[in-house]
């Protein structure tokens, strides 16, 4: 591996746009688009975790998965900075070439059950990326499975076994040996430990921070939890319908959000503690539809501080304080509440 | 009492280890193990099919030959004991007219015939390459005039004298094999076109899926009678038999294409295949190495349950006269026999032929029922 | 002492399979009393599901209830019955089902049948229990679906499960299973499946509902953030057994059980950004046919004591002179036992 500055980004992404068509008839008829994706921008820097959040049908799986080109993404520039120091826009590299370079950006999925072909061994579900890379001799192969599975804590003695052997908590060690395979920079974690137990998922949470020091990797972690988000992220950004509404340094959109909507997903949370309980501010209404949003600001129908404004113009993401970016129009006046803890 | 504890938890690790590393095949098996009926089922079939080579080896007497002296004989009974002692053999008859009626008749004769195993009589081609005239049971005596006494008649013979076991043995043959044959044909065309529509979809997709339906919307029997009437009349036994075939499975391809189309759909967005890709894996490679494995069970299933159907097809044809033609041998060939309601009164053993074709067809259902059952061993 | 509405005692819950038996409810005791919300919390497995059906005998085949009483204050029977003693079909289970005990499930959208409207299955399930008109029930209907929150309730009932959001469909599942305006309300997971800020709205809404009607909830769930949020008293499961039985304030911030005890650790705060590892329970849950001998949590128990833990099976007993009862032989040493006993 060359040696590349630390200073320079691993990925930047910029105006990323996915939208799946709606068609209709045995013809197949376009007559509209789901904007899942719509004109998203963020930087991650190298050997940080960056967490895309939201909730469900927000797009931040969607957008996760632009990233590797797993959904072809409909526009927008990703720069990659690769291996030997040059940055690639991932979205213009053709098929061939695009193999090599997600050597170095992997995934991890949500689903430990799933993800793993429950018809192959261990061996051969850990085994195939090297495989497909070039590593053709079965002793070298079986090694290096061994080793992987030694660095996410499972025993190689294991490697025969077929995932069904196996409880939620180790498949998704699997899953992530899988990713480590061709010792990729760069991965994705599409919500890794929100199908486990709690008990379990400290561990997995664990693995990953090792596996991030051990390795230097540096992380896209997609999720809903958000203490598990505050625990294992160091930047974040808060998408709503497609859109990022919000994003900065863990300890600013925690303690001092500046958008509504980021606020209300913080007061929603409910907290492992009683003598936290409050009288709570609950955000009403639904998500809105991504295949028809409504005018102006899209959270606007749901916004406890709308003004005029919001329902009429779109707000853009604009950089409020040092590497905090916020879609509000009023987002400098308001006075949103973030979480502290009370005090005990 | 602990060393005892051990002893049964080292016990169970090593179940467990067992388990552990069982592919899909073990785990099927496992459950299609406790699938008694669908075992039973297996075993009878693998009974007929192991019959396969050895058709003529347990016929009893020459299948094609023509005995005028004995015709539309009922079946006869073979006597296991003479004077007391183990002696097989059968009892001669011979026909003559009732007075009466003018019917024919078959009274028994003084002449016993001893019956033995692995006899010589009429020279066949073992497996169609080793001539010889072996056969398992047949007339003990090596200088059996054949001619004049064809066979054991164990199930009558047919209006022609010719020996029911020995051609049922042969039907069994041409039959079963159609079946097979058949589905292997329609699993190879359905496998190819499902996949290839339900892995690239769209407008191929929708295409495919069109002419699936207009397929299904025609009438089979009228459409399987036009075919079968074009095949020319000067065309060989294997040339007919092949074109009943290629007839049986052009339109028996639908089904299967949409149960591997649906799989396939419905296995495209699984996250397992988004990691084939992700790994570098070529699309081939992930049809055939990732996905295709996942719905070999379906398949099988599909495809125990497929072969019914084209039996009864080919049954149906012959008996129609629209299938195979003498003086090849099948199901439905024998079946014809039996189209006159005279049958039904005068020679009720002409219909025998019809239970190994139900046992056949209940035997490949409830097989097929095991299998589907067993089919998903990661279904809990 | 208040009267209680239902009272659980040793309830135990088979499930026999052809490869052994599961043994799902393995001994679970608790008291829920009228108009509070006791919460039953634990991991996957740990059957607490099978707890909520076992109470109103919908358990899945082969289960079934083996041992243990479900005392349950009941005014169609006109007092103390013990619903673990009845058939599933006797007319006193079906009166108690859905009119005096009623359920929410998790996953709203399998709940309703999708060849139905929503405002008919609530009809149907008013009509079960109340003698009225169908106009009457429908009426009805739609004042539940007000009162549950859901807006224009009139054109709402008539549309069908999958036309309704997840939050909007559970809101509809809590208005059926108000319909009959039950005592107590087994909500098994009810904010599973849905977003924070629309789970955020279903916890306020039981909770108003519960003010309302007086009604007691008894809340499954594996979210301790939401037992923290309704709970009066909580039941910890590990494995089909209550370890750790106790009010709120109590389990929260002083755990007895080790299990609670790195349950409630390893949930990462929200208040502070990670510092270092996150404290985990080894291990995994043990499959349900390969459990450990004795305390089934030994093997992943971080107090264990060779000897004790593994040769005999603790019995819940109380803390001190509190209401709680822990079962664990760290919290009440085996020989202490004997020498009280003797």
């Amino acid at each position: 591996m060359a040696d590349v500055d630390t200073k320079t980004p691993l990925l930047e992404v910029k105006n990323l746009v996915k939208h799946f068509p709606i068609t209709r008839g045995i013809t197949k008829r376009v007559i509209g688009a789901v904007k899942a994706v719509d004109d998203i921008s963020f930087t991650i820097e190298q050997g940080k975790t960056f967490a895309l959040v939201g909730e469900s049908g927000c797009g931040k799986t969607t957008a996760s998965r632009c990233i590797l080109r797993g959904v072809e993404p409909t526009s927008g520039e990703i720069n990659f900075l690769n291996r030997d120091g040059e940055i690639v826009d991932v979205t213009e590299v053709p098929r061939a070439p695009l193999r090599e370079l997600r050597r170095d950006m992997q995934m991890v999925f949500q689903d430990p059950f799933g993800s793993l072909n429950p018809r192959m061994s261990l061996l051969d579900i850990v085994g195939e990326p090297l495989l497909v890379h070039g590593m053709v001799d079965v002793q070298e192969r079986a090694d290096r499975v061994a080793e992987l599975m030694r660095l996410v804590g499972l025993r190689p003695e294991y490697m025969r076994r077929f995932p069904h052997a196996f409880s939620g908590g180790e498949r998704q060690r699997i899953g992530i040996a899988r990713a480590l395979a061709l010792n990729p920079r760069l991965i994705i974690a599409d919500e890794p430990v929100s199908a486990l137990d709690v008990s379990v998922q400290a561990q997995v949470i664990n693995l990953l921070q090792d596996l991030q020091e051990q390795l230097g990797l540096t992380y896209v972690f997609v999720a809903h939890d958000l203490s598990v988000v505050r625990h294992i992220s160091d930047t974040i950004a808060v998408m709503y319908v497609g859109k990022i509404v919000e994003s900065g340094t863990v300890a600013d959109i925690f303690t001092n959000p500046k958008h509504p909507y980021t606020s209300a997903l913080l007061q929603s949370v409910p907290i492992p503690d009683p003598r936290a309980r409050k009288a709570r501010f609950v955000l009403e209404g639904e998500v809105a539809n991504p295949a028809n949003p409504p005018s102006g600001c899209y959270f606007h129908p749901r916004c406890p501080n709308k003004v005029e404004k919001c329902v009429t113009e779109a707000p853009q993401l604009e950089e409020i304080e040092s590497n905090h970016f916020v879609s509000c129009h009023r987002a400098k006046e308001l006075d949103l509440q973030g979480l502290v803890a009370s005090s005990k | 009492m602990a060393d005892d504890q051990e002893q049964s938890s080292a016990q169970l690790l090593e179940e467990e280890e067992i388990l552990a590393v069982a592919g899909q095949y073990r785990l099927m098996w496992w459950r299609f193990r406790r699938h008694k009926v669908a075992v039973a089922a297996g075993f009878i079939l693998l009974f007929f099919y192991i019959l396969f080579p050895f058709a003529e080896f347990v016929g009893f007497g020459d299948p094609t030959f023509v005995a005028t002296k004995m015709q539309l004989l009922p079946p006869q009974p073979l006597e296991l004991f003479e004077d007391g002692k183990f002696s097989p053999h059968i009892v001669a008859v011979k026909g003559g007219r009732d007075p009466e009626t003018w019917q024919v008749v078959y009274l028994p004769t003084k002449t016993h015939h001893k019956v033995g195993f692995f006899t010589s009589s009429w020279e066949y081609r073992f497996l169609g390459f080793f001539k010889t005239n072996k056969h398992l049971i047949g007339f003990s005596n090596p200088d059996h005039d054949y001619t004049k006494y064809p066979s054991l008649y164990i199930l009558g013979s047919d209006n022609l004298g010719r020996d029911q076991w020995s051609r049922l043995m042969l039907a069994s043959r041409i039959s079963l094999s159609i079946g097979l044959i058949g589905v292997a044909l329609s699993l190879g065309i359905g496998i190819i076109i499902g996949g290839v529509s339900g892995y690239y979809g769209g407008i191929i997709d929708t295409i495919i899926q069109r002419v699936i339906e207009i397929m299904n919307a025609i009438p089979g029997l009228p459409l399987w009678m036009g075919l079968s009437a074009a095949v020319p009349k000067e065309w060989s036994i294997i040339q007919v038999y092949l074109g009943i075939t290629v007839i049986l499975s052009v339109f028996g391809w639908t089904g299967m294409g949409r149960v591997v189309r649906g799989r396939y759909l419905a296995m495209r967005e699984e996250d397992f295949v988004m990691a084939a890709r992700l790994s570098g894996s070529s699309e081939a490679r992930i049809m055939f190495r990732h996905m295709l494995p996942s719905f070999y069970s379906h398949i099988i299933a599909t495809v125990s349950l497929a072969i019914p159907g084209m039996i009864i097809g080919e049954t149906a044809l012959s008996f129609l006269g629209l299938g195979l033609r003498p003086p090849a041998v099948s199901y439905g060939i024998m079946l014809v026999q039996a189209q006159q309601p005279a049958v039904v009164a005068l020679h009720p053993w002409l219909m025998f032929v019809a239970i190994p074709v139900i046992i056949v067809i209940l035997a490949f259902n409830f097989l097929g029922d095991g299998v589907r059952d067993a089919a998903d061993p990661y279904g809990n | 002492m208040v009267d209680k509405l239902l009272s659980v005692e040793n309830l135990k819950t088979y499930f026999p399979t052809d490869e052994g038996v599961v043994k799902a409810v393995d001994g679970v005791t608790f008291d829920i009393e009228p108009g509070k919300t006791l919460g039953i919390v634990g991991e996957s497995g740990c059957g607490k599901s099978t707890v909520g059906r076992s109470l109103l005998q919908i358990i899945d085949h082969p289960g079934k209830i083996i041992d243990g009483q479900v005392h349950f204050q009941s005014e169609s029977a006109g007092g103390l019955v013990d619903l673990a003693q009845e058939k599933p079909g006797s007319p006193l289970m079906r009166q108690v089902r859905g009119g005096e005990i009623a359920l929410v499930f998790q996953e709203p959208m399998t709940s309703f049948s999708p060849v139905h409207t929503v405002g008919n299955q609530v009809v149907e399930a008013i009509q079960l229990h109340m003698d009225v008109s169908k106009k009457i029930a429908m009426a009805r209907a739609e004042e539940l679906f007000e009162l549950v929150g859901i807006p224009n309730p009139r054109s709402r009932l008539n549309e069908y499960a999958y036309q309704l959001s997840g939050g909007l469909r559970q809101r509809a599942m809590i208005a059926m299973a108000l319909s009959a305006d039950p005592k107590l309300l087994i909500a098994d997971e009810p904010t599973t499946a849905l977003d924070v800020t629309t789970q955020a709205q279903i916890l306020e809404l039981l909770k108003t509902l519960q003010k309302q009607n007086n009604m007691a909830i008894l809340m499954i769930t594996h979210n301790l953030g939401v037992i923290a949020e309704m709970a009066d008293d909580v039941v910890v499961m590990y494995l089909g057994k209550g370890v750790e039985v106790g009010n709120i304030d109590d389990i929260f911030h002083d755990p007895q059980h080790p299990y609670t005890q790195g349950l409630l650790r390893s949930i990462p705060s929200i208040y502070t950004e990670g510092e270092g590892r996150l404290p985990s329970i080894k291990g995994t849950i043990p499959h349900p046919f390969n459990r450990p001998s004795g305390c089934t949590f030994r093997t992943r128990c971080p107090d264990y004591i060779q000897g004790e833990c593994n040769t005999a099976i603790p019995q819940l007993q109380t803390v001190g002179n509190t209401k709680r009862t822990v079962s664990c032989f760290k919290v009440h040493p085996r020989k202490e036992e004997v020498a009280a006993n003797g």
